[in-house]
């Protein structure tokens, strides 16, 4: 018994209990969206989650947009309630953490990856690739937004060594008029065809990222965003189907053959009381 | 080692079932709980019209235990029917529906609806201590109310067994029990959640759960609900089954719950602390202990305390 008290200590020590912490900086990256930077590690890796709360209002998740061991940052955009919310505090104002959760983006060392974000996705994305550029991996950066003013990390992006960025904006306003994923799908038939394929973004275009890195065999790897409620695998809300796992625990970062055989990815999503959306 | 329990003529391979609310929302969550090794599966409290759950947080938990105020979330009746119809087309372990309302009434009328849908046993939840801000003190909680309900459900299940989901929260659970043994049940759930409870967050100085309170599981939990199964089966003389649920994290736990009195043993927030494999591991620890003590059928387990003269 002391060994499985052990085991339980170990796997959901206080990471299952929110802590209020100040919000110690705020940067302001687009009209809708901020970076909150707090100082406190949660030891989390890129493309891991972390449950966000707003005392008196809800919790949410938001992927953690860096955790470099001292400070943990997130980006997020002002879309509903909560957000909005968010989006109005000051730094000093209180905001619970509890985290960090989930599975994470996987690379060897010195690979060539592709990073596709859309929206937000920028944020991990950019975790992912300032921690995959401390392992000699060469990359390039292919960032989407509807227009000019709504890309996210770009100047980020090009501090990073071996590092090449692309960028689509749905009105042309900068870079190629167009989708992100027409850009992978270039790179994909190049000569340039990178090592593996990491994506977040909207769910459309992770279907579109998916289906081409099926076609030219490269693998990927999708951050997959489901109703949380608990984080760590107990509610159950966020289970997909057929198969009925748990992206909290079994994701959200899914590799392509995981994402192609959950048939509901592209079609639908649960809400908090279980019921279907078309996405 | 043959861990099979036939309940109320329903044969289940090993006596673990996956607890009520617990990644119970779909057809396709049951199916991977059973290929994790469960021997049952409890659907998440159905209602027959959706209702809405509480805000975020609902759900913490530390090395002892876990609160959750979830607030019994769901989209109604539609939504069992298609989720129930899915899992008996492919039915891989016997299915429990377990139902919820606000009134005694509506109880009836929902398990109407659900008995349709031919689970193998129907439990009632009658102890839910996260909705009483809503509807005030859990029918569980007293001996007219409990049976009312029970008489309610079993005026309608027909051949369908009738488990009542029995509150820790109470004087006397023995009296609530024999109340609805009388009424007709055909065995019980014990326990739903302990407390509730609270967790304060320093800082801000505010309740963690956004309904500020909720129930407790885990392994805290354990000898309240020992003490409980033991309660309710000398209270109906071992003579109706009982789901026992509450902080069952290992083999060893699960033996103490048949000998005090439990045929099945429900399991929750155990996955939290073992992982989903959690259903297999308590059946391989369960068969090594009774390997190492001789013992041969897990049923001769149910209830072996009360058989102890000196316990009794
Ligand atoms: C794994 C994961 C990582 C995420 N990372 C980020 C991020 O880095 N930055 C960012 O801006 N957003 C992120 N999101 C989305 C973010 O959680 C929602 O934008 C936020 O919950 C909206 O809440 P709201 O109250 O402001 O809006 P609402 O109006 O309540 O909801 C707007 C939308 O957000 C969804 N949503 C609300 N609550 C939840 C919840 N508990 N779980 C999942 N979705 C919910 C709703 O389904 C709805 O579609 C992430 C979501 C997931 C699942
Ligand atoms: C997150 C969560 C949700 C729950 N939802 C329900 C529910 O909908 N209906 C119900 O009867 N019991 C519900 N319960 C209670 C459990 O079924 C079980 O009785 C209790 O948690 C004790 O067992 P455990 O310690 O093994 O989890 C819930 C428990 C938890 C932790
Ligand atoms: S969010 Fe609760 S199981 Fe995944």
């Amino acid at each position: 018994m002391t060994e499985i008290l052990r085991r339980c200590s170990r796997s959901s020590a206080q990471k299952n209990l929110p802590r209020t912490y100040p919000v110690a900086g705020i940067r302001k990256e687009t009209t809708h969206v901020h970076t909150f930077t707090f100082n406190v590690s949660l030891g989390a890796k890129p493309g891991q989650f972390v449950m966000v709360w707003l005392p008196g209002v809800d919790e949410v998740p938001m992927s953690v947009a860096n955790d470099d061991g001292k400070k943990l940052q997130i980006t997020f955009f002002a879309v509903g309630d909560t957000t909005k919310k968010l989006a109005t505090l000051k730094k000093g104002d209180l905001v619970g953490l509890r985290g960090p959760f989930g599975t994470h983006y996987e690379w060897k060392p010195k690979q060539h990856l592709a990073l596709v974000a859309g929206g937000y996705g920028a944020a991990p994305m950019f975790f992912a690739a300032s921690e995959a550029a401390k392992d000699g991996c060469t990359l390039t950066a292919i960032v989407g937004a509807r227009a000019k003013e709504h890309l996210l990390y770009l100047d980020a992006f090009k501090r990073l060594p071996r590092t090449t960025l692309s960028v689509a904006t749905d009105d042309g306003s900068q870079g190629h008029k167009g989708y992100n994923v027409e850009l992978l799908a270039e790179l994909l038939k190049s000569k340039k065809k990178p090592d593996q394929v990491f994506a977040c973004g909207p769910e459309r275009m992770l279907v579109k990222v998916s289906d081409l890195c099926f076609q030219h065999a490269v693998p990927c790897q999708l951050s997959l965003e489901r109703y949380m409620k608990c984080g760590y695998g107990l509610c159950g809300n966020c289970v997909v189907d057929p198969l009925g796992i748990r992206l909290c625990t079994d994701g959200p970062v899914v590799k392509n053959d995981l994402a192609r055989s959950i048939t509901e990815f592209g079609k639908y999503h649960r809400d908090h009381l279980g019921k279907k959306h078309s996405l | 080692m043959n861990l099979s329990q036939t309940v109320r003529g329903v044969t289940f391979f090993n006596p673990t079932v996956l607890a009520s609310g617990i990644w119970g929302i779909t057809a396709s969550s049951w199916r991977r709980v059973a290929a994790n090794g469960a021997g049952g599966i409890t659907t998440k409290s159905l209602w027959l019209a959706e209702h809405k759950g509480h805000p975020n947080p609902t759900i913490i938990s530390t090395e002892h235990w876990t609160l959750n105020a979830v607030g019994v979330p769901d989209a109604g009746i539609e939504k069992a029917r298609e989720e129930i119809g899915d899992f008996n087309k492919k039915k891989l372990v016997p299915l429990i529906a377990n139902i919820i309302a606000n009134t005694v009434d509506n109880y009836g009328k929902t398990a109407v609806e659900i008995v349709k849908l031919k689970p193998d046993f129907l439990e009632v939840n009658i102890s839910c201590p996260n909705v009483e801000d809503e509807f005030g003190k859990p029918f569980a909680c007293s001996v007219r109310d409990a049976s009312a309900v029970t008489k309610a459900v079993k005026a309608v299940s027909g051949k369908i067994p009738v488990f009542i989901k029995l509150s820790p929260n109470v004087d006397d659970i023995g009296s609530i029990a024999s109340a609805c043994a009388e009424a007709g049940a055909d065995g019980f759930t014990v326990i739903n959640t302990v407390g509730p409870g609270m967790a304060i967050d320093l800082r801000s100085r505010r309740p963690i759960l956004a309904n500020k309170v909720g129930g407790m599981s885990g392994p805290a939990i354990k000898p309240i609900a020992v003490r409980c199964i033991a309660d309710v089966y000398r209270s109906t003389n071992g003579k109706l089954p009982i789901i026992g649920t509450g902080g069952v994290m290992t083999g060893e736990d699960a033996i103490e719950f048949l000998l005090a009195g439990a045929s099945l043993i429900g399991i929750g927030t155990a996955i939290a602390y073992r992982g989903a494999e959690v259903f297999r591991l308590v059946c391989e620890e369960m068969t090594a202990w009774c390997e190492t003590e001789g013992v041969k059928k897990i049923s001769e387990l149910t209830g072996g305390m009360h058989r102890e003269r000196a316990s009794r």
